[in-house]
């Protein structure tokens, strides 16, 4: 049983961005980026009276004549290629909308999922009827962008068997921006647990699965309980996701796993206090720093 | 409440987790997350508070006016609660949604704060029989992060804690009793609140039951019911809320966890609100 009340006071000074450098560039919705009219309209911008203005809060970025607002807090910006993890919210005519974190819904085809079995065949009607059999609403998944319509809406497929349904673990959602891309977002982490990385600030942990269970594409969920040293596991890298994502460190196997490490002294529930979410996340920045990284 | 809509799996998970004595977040059932608090922070009330319970954000403001007293109980002060969900909580909140909820929580903090012995209501009337202070309590919902009636319930209390009454003198000319409300800002007297209640949420999750509920837990739990405890552990108020029902005897044991949350949790509160008057600190609000 423990209580931790602590004044707004007593809290130092905001997150700091940009670890002790001048950024310089920092613009707020509205704010002239330039009167020059030599330059590019790029995303985050609008033109107006002849000046260039920021239409979101971030680092202004020049590329040549193109000049773009990065923003640090975003909707998720679909890539094809991009792994993400939704959860289902509606089923449709032979599709499943999804909910990533995108302007608006996204939708995974009945076309374009491996159906159980990891059989490849015509979807019939029997299929159609079957489909909240596969995927209903609440469900999570792991898929991949296929598509991105003209509308901004992405298309999902799971056409791989690394793909497709999520068990048991837990979410956590940060913001797309810290997620840093990579070649590979599915990682086995030493320390007993698997982790994926969605593109889309989505972030799955869960109990490392046996080689032979994988191949389901998730259809046949796990409901035993997680053993107790799984679950702490797990917990503990829930907070350490969080904590970096508290202090925008960038999110990768990498730092996660230096922040798992730096964390080793503590206790789980004491990784929820700022002091030591400040601590961790320091040690995490001097090991990057040093390993150049 | 915001809905969250979770998967079979995770519900197991959640559910195994709360077995084990060991929540997705490294808690116990009986811990608390970590809570930040702040009173004084709006200029233009008598008394205000915000607390950040981990992404529950609640502000709270109280006014005090001089109104007629109540024909039923001619020598005590009143207390009126209100509540606005804020659509920037939640978008269902849009609207009347948030209407619903508001009655819920303003109803429940009403009963809690209507045992006599929570405040001394009879200080808070001014002329017995004709006027007496009315505090408005207005609390507002920022953000949802699961358990919102006891981080409301720990606001208002901050809040009276800082709220400051503004002295009267009382001056009888012909044809009765003329009230001087002093418009000096030192000229004041506070509120005891260390009878005040606090609410705590105890959320039944299968076999077991959690205090603290994030949204993904509250989302697991198919019963709770909510207690308003003082300091020295009386409750003064008691509502069941949920589809599942309860067994007597799991009541009991949800009350005694209850009970002990409640008390360590308002001896906190008040610890932390004392360091904070002897701090006297500027106000830090929503910037930083």
């Amino acid at each position: 049983m423990s209580v931790d009340i602590r004044l707004a006071s007593s809290r130092g000074k905001g997150a700091d961005l940009y670890h002790g450098e001048d950024p310089g560039n920092i613009v707020t919705p509205g704010d002239v980026i330039t009167a020059d009219t030599g330059f590019m309209r790029g995303h985050g911008t609008y033109m107006e009276e002849d000046c260039l203005h920021a239409s979101v809060a971030g680092t202004v970025e020049r590329v040549n004549k193109l000049v773009s607002v990065r923003p640090p807090k975003t909707r998720y910006n679909g890539e094809i290629g991009d792994v993400v993890i939704g959860r289902v919210i509606e089923l449709a005519l032979r599709r499943w909308r999804v909910e990533t974190h995108s302007r608006m819904d996204s939708v995974l085809m009945l076309s374009s999922v491996n159906l159980p079995g990891g059989e490849l065949r015509r979807r019939s009607e029997e299929d159609e009827k079957m489909m909240r059999s596969y995927l209903k609403e609440g469900d999570l998944i792991s898929a991949e962008v296929q598509n991105v319509m003209s509308d901004g809406c992405l298309s999902l497929h799971t056409r791989s068997l690394k793909y497709g349904k999520l068990g048991q673990g837990t979410l956590v959602q940060v913001s797309p921006s810290l997620v840093l891309r990579r070649k590979t977002h599915f990682h086995n982490l030493p320390v007993g647990a698997s982790i994926i990385l969605g593109n889309n600030g989505f972030i799955w942990l869960s109990p490392t699965q046996d080689e032979q269970d994988g191949d389901t594409g998730g259809y046949q969920t796990n409901l035993q309980p997680v053993s107790h040293s799984d679950r702490e596991v797990i917990a503990r890298l829930r907070n350490c996701v969080l904590a970096l994502a508290d202090r925008q460190m960038l999110l990768f196997d990498t730092s996660i796993l230096h922040a798992y490490e730096a964390s080793m002294k503590h206790t789980v529930k004491e990784l929820l206090k700022p002091e030591v979410i400040a601590d961790v996340v320091d040690l995490v920045r001097q090991r990057m720093e040093l390993e150049g990284s | 409440m915001a809905d969250v809509n979770l998967s079979e799996a995770e519900k197991t998970f959640i559910l195994h987790s709360v077995q084990d004595n060991f929540r997705d977040d490294g808690r116990s059932c009986e811990d608390f997350r970590h809570m930040e608090i702040e009173t004084g922070l709006i200029s233009n009330t008598n008394g205000s508070a915000r607390v950040r319970l981990a992404s529950t954000d609640v502000l709270v403001g109280v006014k005090v006016q001089l109104s007629p007293v109540d024909p039923e109980n001619p020598e005590v002060g009143r207390m009126e609660f209100f509540l606005d969900c804020s659509a920037n909580a939640t978008p269902e909140f849009e609207g009347r949604g948030g209407e619903e909820l508001a009655s819920e929580i303003t109803a429940l903090l009403t009963r809690a704060y209507g045992c006599p012995s929570t405040m001394d209501y009879p200080s808070l009337c001014v002329l017995p029989g004709q006027q007496c202070w009315l505090l408005y309590v207005d609390i507002l919902l920022l953000e949802c992060g699961g358990n919102l009636f006891d981080a409301m319930s720990l606001a208002v209390k901050a809040a009276l804690f800082n709220t400051k009454v503004p002295n009267v003198t009382m001056t009888k000319d012909e044809g009765g009793i003329e009230l001087d409300v002093s418009d000096d800002p030192y000229d004041f007297k506070r509120l005891d609140v260390t009878g005040a209640p606090l609410v705590v949420t105890v959320n039944k999750i299968g076999h077991f039951h959690v205090v603290d509920a994030s949204e993904k837990e509250e989302a697991c739990s198919l019963a709770r019911i909510m207690l308003g405890v003082t300091q020295t552990g009386t409750i003064t108020a008691m509502k069941k809320e949920g589809s599942g029902s309860l067994d007597a005897d799991s009541i009991s044991d949800m009350m005694e966890s209850a009970k002990k949350v409640g008390v360590l949790l308002n001896k906190s509160l008040l610890k932390a609100l004392g360091e904070e008057e002897e701090q006297g600190t500027e106000a830090v609000g929503f910037l930083r």
